[in-house]
């Protein structure tokens, strides 16, 4: 199982109603719903991937998550999740702040864009870093906000955002120590 | 015959409403008995858990898969229906049933009044969208099927499937909901009523009373000439037709029918008068435009109460049913609370597209339905 998906589970109360923001192709849901008991629902942008969701027996709404949200009432859901998706949305303050609305607490999965090689990439390269995580070219990158692990904990810290529990991972391996420096990923789990 | 077709089907009859047991419809009227055409495929299991009942379109009937004898022209959803199809016969005992007001097999202004023995004509009360889905619960009853495990249909289907899921929500496991609308806009009434009015401008139509006399042919089949434009999408009728045009002496300095997508129209009209009665399209348009889920509602609070899990479907070339009407189905029951899916097929075909996109179409729904039957136990 990959490491970030373990991580999030692990963060899941089994039996939890989740919505997963962004659900891909719903890999993650059926880890919930399969090991943690419990009852997913999804957003995603891509036709393609909803295919595979509904495949899969997952319950999903084809759609942006800068504009699905405000349908879902207040705190309906345990745990919202924003994994690899927030770096992806227009307007990512409110769609947490959303997130928020809608939910008891909030998981937020973003890559490191300062980990120690794509700051070696810029220090000596001098060119945009692109990794085996960020693979993608300035031009063809789905990704429209560049942040890092310390970015986002002060953003939390801005928007009086708790941070729960913070891990740090970099491959299959979870990185306790210069978490900004050495993690290609962080998965938060937030509480408002 | 396709390897995976039903095969030879033939339309059953049921009668219902016998007086003095009369139907009450939306309209106050009473109206019995009413005879009821459909078909079934498929093999209903013998806790009648199966089941899914498809609801069609505006001109469409109770022949939705399979073939009639003699004839080689497949039932309107036949892509859709069958073994190994997305309503797979080899588990799902499959329902369709010509609706009330139309004239395929289940009563309507074409049939004998029994007070009278001629036919209704205009005397024929205006059914809703609601009356035709209490005539099909009759249906569903005679086969003392408790829980339908779907109901399916797209554009007129899908109103008639949003209407079953909010009058008998302990009835309908799960809603498929295809191309439609929760209540007719202005520019659905307005093409409605253009089609309306070329068929009452027809001299033939006689204020409805043309049977046994000439049928108002001109009238229906411009109707119909309407509807095909409303259903296909600009991207689509380009590249079936273009400029193509049908090589006349006059090259068209006249005013024949030159170009091929109008000489395409001509054809759709005039065939379609051979097999639909004009009156019944005045009471299947109006039973459209009288659709308003919502009336002074909000959306919202008009699904606060289905039981149904849903899958709503919607093709990004639809300008007759816009994506975004459809989705607004799927925002309201979202707000509800209640298990969604909603996709946005990409389709050039425009309304067309929930006939004819067979692939993306099947994909999602056997899926779902395979996912409800799960749930539900069976």
């Amino acid at each position: 199982m990959r490491l970030d998906f373990k991580i999030i589970l692990d963060m899941v109360k089994p039996g939890s109603l989740v919505l997963d923001l962004g659900c891909g192709d719903g890999d993650l849901m059926l880890l919930l719903k399969e090991q943690k008991q419990c009852k997913v629902f999804g957003i995603e942008l891509d036709e393609k991937l909803i295919y595979q969701c509904v495949e899969k027996g997952l319950s999903v709404n084809h759609g942006d998550i800068d504009t699905e949200l405000i349908d879902f009432s207040d705190k309906r859901f345990d745990y919202v999740i924003l994994n690899e998706s927030l770096q992806q949305v227009y307007y990512p303050k409110q769609v947490i702040l959303e997130s928020f609305r809608i939910g008891k607490k909030v998981i937020v999965g973003i890559p490191n864009f300062c980990s120690l090689e794509a700051r070696l990439q810029i220090m000596f390269k001098g060119r945009v870093p692109v990794t085996k995580e960020l693979p993608f070219e300035w031009h063809d990158t789905p990704n429209l906000r560049f942040l890092s692990i310390k970015d986002f904990r002060d953003f939390c810290d801005e928007n009086d955002i708790k941070i729960l529990k913070e891990k740090g991972i970099s491959k299959d391996k979870i990185i306790n120590r210069f978490k900004n420096l050495f993690s290609l990923n962080c998965i938060f789990l937030l509480e408002k | 015959m396709e390897e995976r077709s039903v095969g030879i089907v033939e339309t059953q009859y049921l009668t219902c409403c016998e007086p003095p047991q009369e139907l009450l419809l939306s309209c106050g009227e009473k109206l019995g008995p009413i005879t009821i055409a459909y078909e079934t495929y498929g093999k209903l299991s013998s806790n009648k858990n199966n089941a899914i009942l498809i609801v069609h379109a505006l001109t469409g009937d109770a022949h939705a898969a399979g073939y009639h004898q003699g004839s080689d022209r497949a039932g309107w959803w036949d892509a859709m229906i069958g073994p190994g199809k997305a309503f797979d016969t080899n588990k799902y005992f499959v329902i369709c049933s010509n609706v009330l007001g139309s004239c395929k097999g289940t009563t309507g202004s074409a049939s004998i009044d029994p007070k009278t023995g001629k036919p209704y004509g205009l005397s024929f009360p205006v059914v809703t969208i609601r009356d035709m889905v209490k005539v099909q619960k009759f249906l569903v009853d005679h086969f003392g099927i408790k829980k339908l495990l779907a109901v399916a249909g797209g554009s007129m289907g899908g109103m008639q499937t949003l209407e079953w899921s909010l009058l008998y929500p302990d009835m309908v496991e799960s809603a498929i909901v295809i191309a439609t609308n929760y209540r007719h806009s202005a520019q659905q009434i307005a093409f409605h009523e253009v089609g309306r009015n070329a068929i009452m401008a027809d001299p033939d139509w006689q204020n409805g009373d043309y049977y046994g006399k000439t049928i108002p042919a001109r009238g229906l089949a411009v109707a119909r000439m309407i509807g095909h434009i409303t259903y296909m999408s600009d991207h689509s009728m380009e590249e079936k037709f273009g400029r193509k045009v049908i090589d006349t002496e006059r090259r068209g300095y006249d005013f024949s029918a030159h170009f091929e997508v109008a000489n395409y129209l001509k054809y759709r009209g005039d065939s379609f008068v051979q097999r639909f009665d004009a009156n019944s399209w005045l009471y299947m348009s109006k039973a459209c435009d009288h659709f308003d889920l919502a009336q002074d509602q909000k959306l919202t609070d008009v699904f606060a109460n289905v039981k149904s899990k849903f899958l709503v479907i919607s093709f990004t070339s639809d300008w007759l049913y816009p994506p975004a009407q459809t989705k607004q189905i799927a925002k309201a029951l979202k707000a509800n609370g209640v298990d969604v899916t909603d996709i946005g097929i990409n389709s050039k075909y425009g309304h067309d597209a929930f006939l004819v996109e067979v692939d993306n179409q099947s994909k999602v729904i056997s899926h779902f339905v395979e996912r409800i039957a799960k749930e539900a136990g069976n």
